[in-house]
């Protein structure tokens, strides 16, 4: 863009700036972002004279999809805001669901609790106080009949955040449908269904690596053959950055994470270009603005490239990166809680200005608790706010050409790939996660988190700085009410009494077979489903054929 | 020679979310405390009976998932019964105040919530047992 006679004399006037800044008033501290990654103060035509644009910006909507995967962006279409909510009963989670879309939301996100994530069901003695506390409770299709009830499943999409159990959910959401009179083929949504960030960060897992890679790819087969508008999974970095990653880290394990579930889809005999287009990701929105913007550009060209490259794809929807955002719970604070409203709104705006498909938004009060309805509101009405009054959704990837932004995109995509040579060293993913390599990781940037801030390295308004002695919070906050475990329990055992036992055996022994065999384990799920079997009941035979995954200490 | 403190920190439950506990691990390690992490998923039975087998001064539980007022009592109960009610009960996680409140006053420790200084969970165990 320069020639070299222009560029001489540029060097020598940022030289001669770079004496003036040295000599002038500077506050004796590191600059740094979130990751703990020192920035320059300054980013001129120089940092960029080497980049190519076709090869590393470009046009929206074209390879290498930096700028964006469709060529309109939000000109064309808003981002979906998509919040993610469950909680108690599924008759409670259903008035949620019909408040939400009431106020604008345009697409659902279900919570489910923490028996239903772990394969069990309600009445199960490690499910003891846990029924339908960080999300809805789902023991048997019964429940999915209730939570979508009145919600016409063939114009809402809708999103589910399973992984270990996903094949059982998303067979109750099609069965769902199926009672409603939806055919699979329309359904649209996605189930989250990544199983490798689970290991790494979340650590909600059943069975071990291998039978749990199986039910992922038979997930993959099945709705690529019958469900063909769903995205099978959901490759999230959301919950590794959650568990302390940088954002370097974050974009790496992700990315390693999908190239790894392409990877098994190609050995299993599918073609590249009837799967790919069908994979999603999730990121997380964290709080230091220009990274995360020059993170989420960087993973769109990172996918792609490799799509093209080294996996064959040619169908170019195979190589756009879609992803949904979140913005990032582990930024919140206990104190001052009014304040996160405002964190949340400069994470959702990055999340925006990175071109995110879809979005939640997080509620003030989460650090207390599941977000009552006045915080979920005002969550929902940033999203709004960012997208009708801003002006930011007018210009498509506003911030390509910053010198600032690209260098920190290409600072990104470089650590990554630092990352992914480095997992590939190591024995790939899977030997990665069984080794505790990304877990040690995590934990160690985790620490160098705490301790910056503990160093006051790192202010954090209301924790380290600006604190309120003796601060009353006073913000309403959701309780879940005890009796829903007890009605859950009982609804529970009335449908056990009640349904066709002999059809639940027969269904549950073909699964078993199937299991122990290498069929396709969806569609063994899905008569299981039908004949209403319970989710613990499905994840009991898959945990006696496969066993149970055990982590390694790594402290 | 004076005693080493030595506490043992536990994800009870389901819940998964070990950032936390994980951290304060490290902070306790580098205070000089003896730490024992019993990873995820451990019951109350499991818990206590690490707790005595350890010889412990205090247990410390990560809780997100709001399963804290079955969990928090289960163990307290399972404490006494053993008679090892002098272990120091404490914890920290997604907690409602309310809840908080209520669970002080059944007899457990301080519960932190998100943002507290790893300091302030360290110097409050140390002034704890050392008083004792």
């Amino acid at each position: 863009m320069f020639d070299s006679k222009e560029l001489k004399k540029l060097e020598k006037k940022q030289k001669k700036w770079e004496e003036k800044f040295k000599n002038s008033r500077l506050q004796q501290r590191k600059f740094i972002t979130v990751s703990m990654e020192e920035v320059a103060p300054l980013y001129t035509p120089l940092d960029s004279k080497d980049r190519d644009f076709d090869e590393k910006i470009g046009f929206p909507g074209e390879y290498p999809y930096t700028r964006g995967v469709q060529t309109s962006m939000y000109r064309g279409r808003t981002w979906t805001m998509r919040q993610f909510s469950g909680m108690g009963s599924a008759r409670q989670t259903n008035e949620r669901y019909h408040y939400l879309l009431k106020h604008g939301q345009t697409g659902l996100s279900v919570a489910f609790d923490m028996p239903t994530l772990m394969g069990y069901d309600s009445d199960h003695v490690f499910s003891k106080g846990e029924v339908g506390l960080c999300g809805v409770a789902v023991d048997s299709l019964k429940d999915m009949e209730i939570i979508f009830d009145g919600i016409p499943l063939d114009k809402i999409s809708t999103s589910m955040t399973i992984n270990s159990p996903s094949n059982i959910l998303l067979a109750m959401y099609i069965a769902v449908a199926e009672k409603q009179g939806v055919p699979q083929e329309i359904l649209t949504g996605t189930t989250q269904n990544d199983i490798l960030k689970e290991y790494i960060a979340q650590k909600e897992w059943i069975y071990p690596p291998a039978p749990s890679m199986r039910l992922i790819v038979d997930s993959i087969e099945y709705c690529t053959k019958h469900v063909p508008k769903w995205n099978t999974i959901s490759i999230s970095g959301y919950h590794i950055r959650e568990a302390g990653a940088t954002a370097a880290q974050e974009l790496a394990f992700t990315l390693a994470d999908g190239f790894a579930y392409v990877e098994a889809a190609i050995e299993r005999g599918m073609d590249v270009d009837d799967f790919a287009p069908r994979l999603s990701f999730f990121f997380n929105a964290h709080l230091d603005f220009f990274e995360e913007i020059g993170k989420y550009r960087a993973a769109r060209r990172i996918w792609a490239r490799r799509m093209k490259e080294k996996y064959g794809a040619k169908n170019p929807k195979s190589m756009l990166m879609r992803f949904h955002t979140q913005t990032a719970g582990c930024s919140l604070t206990a104190q001052q809680p009014e304040n996160n409203i405002v964190r949340t709104a400069f994470e959702a705006l990055s999340g925006v200005l990175g071109g995110t498909q879809s979005l939640h938004t997080n509620s003030m009060d989460e650090t207390y608790a599941l977000p009552s309805e006045q915080a979920v509101k005002i969550a929902l009405r940033t999203q709004q706010l960012i997208a009708y009054e801003t002006g930011v959704v007018n210009t498509i990837d506003p911030l390509a050409g910053s010198y600032f932004v690209e260098a920190m995109t290409d600072r990104l995509e470089d650590e990554a790939e630092a990352y992914f040579d480095e997992i590939e060293k190591r024995g790939g993913v899977i030997q990665c996660i069984e080794d505790g390599y990304f877990q040690r990781e995590i934990a160690r940037a985790a620490y160098n988190y705490q301790k910056a801030i503990e160093k006051g390295d790192r202010v954090v308004v209301g924790v380290n700085e600006f604190v309120e002695e003796d601060e009353e919070i006073r913000i309403p906050l959701l309780k879940i009410d005890k009796q829903v475990e007890i009605d859950q329990c009982e609804m529970l055992e009335k449908l056990r009494k009640e349904r066709d036992n002999d059809a639940v055996k027969r269904t549950l022994d073909n699964l078993r077979a199937v299991a122990e065999g290498d069929g396709n384990t969806v569609e063994a799920i899905l008569e299981c489903v039908r004949a209403y079997a319970t989710e613990g009941e499905m994840c009991d035979v898959m945990r006696e054929v496969w066993g149970e995954y055990t982590e390694k200490s790594i402290i | 020679m004076e005693r080493k403190i030595r506490i043992l920190l536990a994800k009870p439950g389901l819940d998964g979310h070990d950032r936390g506990i994980k951290v304060i691990a490290n902070s306790f390690r580098d205070a000089g405390i003896e730490t024992i992490y019993a990873g995820l998923r451990q019951t109350p039975e499991t818990i206590v009976e690490a707790a005595i087998q350890e010889d412990v001064d205090a247990i410390g539980l990560s809780i997100l998932s709001g399963a804290h007022m079955t969990l928090f009592p289960a163990v307290l109960k399972l404490l006494k019964e053993r008679g090892a009610d002098d272990i120091l009960l404490f914890g920290g996680g997604i907690i409602p105040e309310e809840d908080i409140e209520e669970l002080n006053k059944m007899g457990v420790g301080r519960l932190f919530t998100p943002g507290t200084p790893t300091s302030e969970i360290v110097e409050y165990v140390k002034s704890k047992i050392e008083k004792e």
